[in-house]
């Protein structure tokens, strides 16, 4: 019995264990070893060149324009995204005092939610390449179209330097709203009724009952809304990749890490200089989620 | 509260909501307009309606412009892709949760761990283990670079972290008595998986086949890297990104808007089917 027990456990971990090994354990493993060298070519061979790589990325312009890119997004995307997603949460599961049982607070709440979700399903290259025609320059483009007939001179964000991040900035809001319309909505649908009941009688309402009531009991869900919008704007490639003019263009205006490194590794074949970029912005996500979770824990102490 | 005041409130709210409603559905009704316009039309006023409609924009797309091939090509990676994943994912989940041998932790946190890592750290080496294993003996011409079967690998093993993850903890929660009863009949561990314990995790089993499925069928920068020159073997995101970007001046507009409305139809479809499960499947990942 004990011999088959240990045969079924090796069998049934044999092959995801190998997989798993071969291509993301062992990857990572090489990915620290190569950014210390000054491997450049397939058939080079790569020379040990120690913290080199590193000290560089200091004083490479593109890159630290990346990575403040990327803050800036890490700055905006999370609360954006999250304030129009409990605003309309809110709205559309109303608060306890309206009727909260059946489909939510305002007619057609069912629908909304249906049309909000939907980018969301939508691959992300596709967003990206639809909004890429959405802010055409000319008057061809859907937004330009009735700009240019009321008169004003067409616009076209992607084609600034001073523009082209916000429109990257709101494609991301854009795709993720409805993912947490859906996820707030069922928090707030889950929180005991008697609590508004409760709430209500003592005079809260509306607003106040939003604010007093419902949002402290979200908690939970939108610090953990916080962090995966966080990691994600840390992450974000095929928006910038795919939407914006020169691959992050207009003169490297809207470019993000992940960009850089995929464009210094297989445009540059700098590939140690790539992987040492891949190191820092796992650094900054692992010391991000970090830093959120350990606020959270110690708020969450302080509210007890 | 006043009735004319619950209006005034119900009022403002649909109007707040149908402003983001319009702010989603008019880009894709713009697109699929966009699709049966010629050339000209396109480059003309974005808003006036084609003169005929041109369906053989739709035409070239799936036929010149290869989307249907392109389309294929990712069903087929896809469903190839999350069946592995499910099945080892399960497996390792199955042994994880409710095995104790010397090393389950450790196996179980490194696959965790797998769910810090951004794909960027690693994409560098990725590229270099995927080209060597296709010069392994027999097998090596289906795993390399440029083929479907390599690609297929590496996504099951990027979603293993979270497939084992949620898995584990759910098989944790289900009862022992019942596998416990079907050992005493005599059953094999390998049957009391298959047969009573994977069907009774089913709605975990669910949820997360539809978050890997959305994940996987949204992925651009691992076939980017994999299927870099073989444009046979291309993905619809890939495929769709090249139509839009590279193609420059040349490209062939009222086809580029029919390839975009071809990818777009299948998921308003999926949508609409299957929201619910969709919803949740989701939201699972959210907390991962």
């Amino acid at each position: 019995m004990n011999q088959h027990r240990r045969r079924f456990v090796a069998g049934f971990l044999a092959v995801p264990v190998t997989l798993y090994t071969v291509y993301v354990l062992s990857p990572c493993a090489q990915a620290l070893v190569i950014a210390l060298t000054d491997w450049r070519g397939v058939n080079a061979v790569p020379r040990f060149v120690g913290a080199d790589n590193f000290r560089r990325l200091l004083g490479d312009e593109v890159f630290l324009r990346a990575a403040g890119h990327n803050l800036l997004l890490l700055a905006l995307v999370p609360p954006l995204t999250i304030g129009l997603a409990l605003l309309f949460a809110w709205l559309l599961t109303g608060d306890g005092a309206a009727g909260r049982t059946g489909g939510g607070a305002v007619r057609g709440a069912g629908f909304y939610r249906v049309v909000f979700f939907f980018p969301q399903v939508l691959a992300v290259v596709l967003v990206a390449v639809l909004f890429r025609q959405i802010l055409r320059p000319d008057r061809s483009g859907m937004l330009n179209g009735p700009l240019t007939a009321l008169g004003f001179e067409p616009v076209g964000p992607l084609a600034e330097t001073r523009l082209a991040l916000w429109a990257v900035l709101f494609v991301l809001v854009w795709q993720a709203v409805g993912f947490y319309v859906v996820l707030f909505s069922a928090a707030i649908v889950s929180i005991p009724r008697e609590l508004f009941e409760a709430a209500a009688i003592d005079g809260a309402r509306g607003g106040r009952l939003f604010l007093r009531i419902t949002l402290p009991l979200l908690r939970d869900t939108v610090q953990a809304g916080w962090v995966y919008l966080g990691v994600a704007a840390l992450d974000v490639f095929a928006v910038v990749w795919v939407m914006t003019a020169e691959q992050g263009g207009p003169d490297h205006s809207t470019t993000v890490m992940a960009a850089e490194v995929y464009r210094n590794a297989f445009h540059y074949s700098r590939f140690g200089y790539a992987c040492a970029m891949g190191v820092v912005l796992f650094a900054l996500t692992t010391g991000f989620a970090v830093l959120v979770l350990r606020l959270t824990r110690r708020e969450r102490i302080e509210f007890r | 509260m006043s009735a004319a005041r619950a209006r005034l409130t119900a009022l403002l709210s649909h109007a707040v909501l149908l402003w983001w409603t319009l702010l989603v559905t008019v880009p894709i009704a713009w697109t699929f307009l966009a699709s049966v316009k010629s050339e000209r039309e396109i480059f003309g006023d974005a808003w006036s309606p084609p003169a005929t409609i041109r369906l053989d924009n739709w035409a070239r797309a799936w036929q010149q412009a290869h989307v249907g091939r392109y389309m294929l090509n990712s069903v087929v990676v896809v469903a190839c892709g999350t069946a592995g994943t499910m099945l080892f994912g399960a497996m390792a989940a199955y042994v994880l949760a409710r095995y104790r041998f010397r090393g389950s932790r450790i196996v179980h946190a490194l696959f965790v761990a797998g769910l810090a890592l951004p794909v960027y750290l690693v994409l560098t080496p990725l590229f270099f283990v995927v080209r060597n294993t296709g010069a392994l003996p027999l097998v090596g011409p289906f795993i390399g670079l440029n083929t479907h079967g390599g690609l297929i690998l590496v996504y099951i093993a990027f979603s293993l972290p979270f497939t084992v993850f949620f898995l584990t903890a759910f098989f944790g929660t289900l009862p022992e008595t019942v596998a416990e009863a079907a050992f005493v009949d005599g059953a094999s561990h390998t049957r009391v998986f298959f047969q009573i314990m994977l069907p009774m995790a089913r709605p975990g089993v669910v949820s997360v086949t539809v978050f890997n499925v959305l994940g996987q069928w949204n992925q651009y920068q691992l076939p980017l890297v994999l299927l870099p020159s073989d444009r046979d073997s291309w993905l619809l995101t890939q495929g769709i990104a090249d139509i839009s970007t590279t193609a420059g001046y040349d490209a062939d507009w009222g086809a580029l808007f029919a390839a975009l409305g071809m990818a777009i139809i299948p998921m308003i479809v999926v949508h609409a089917l299957l929201q619910g499960q969709i919803r949740r499947g989701l939201t699972a990942g959210a907390f991962k």
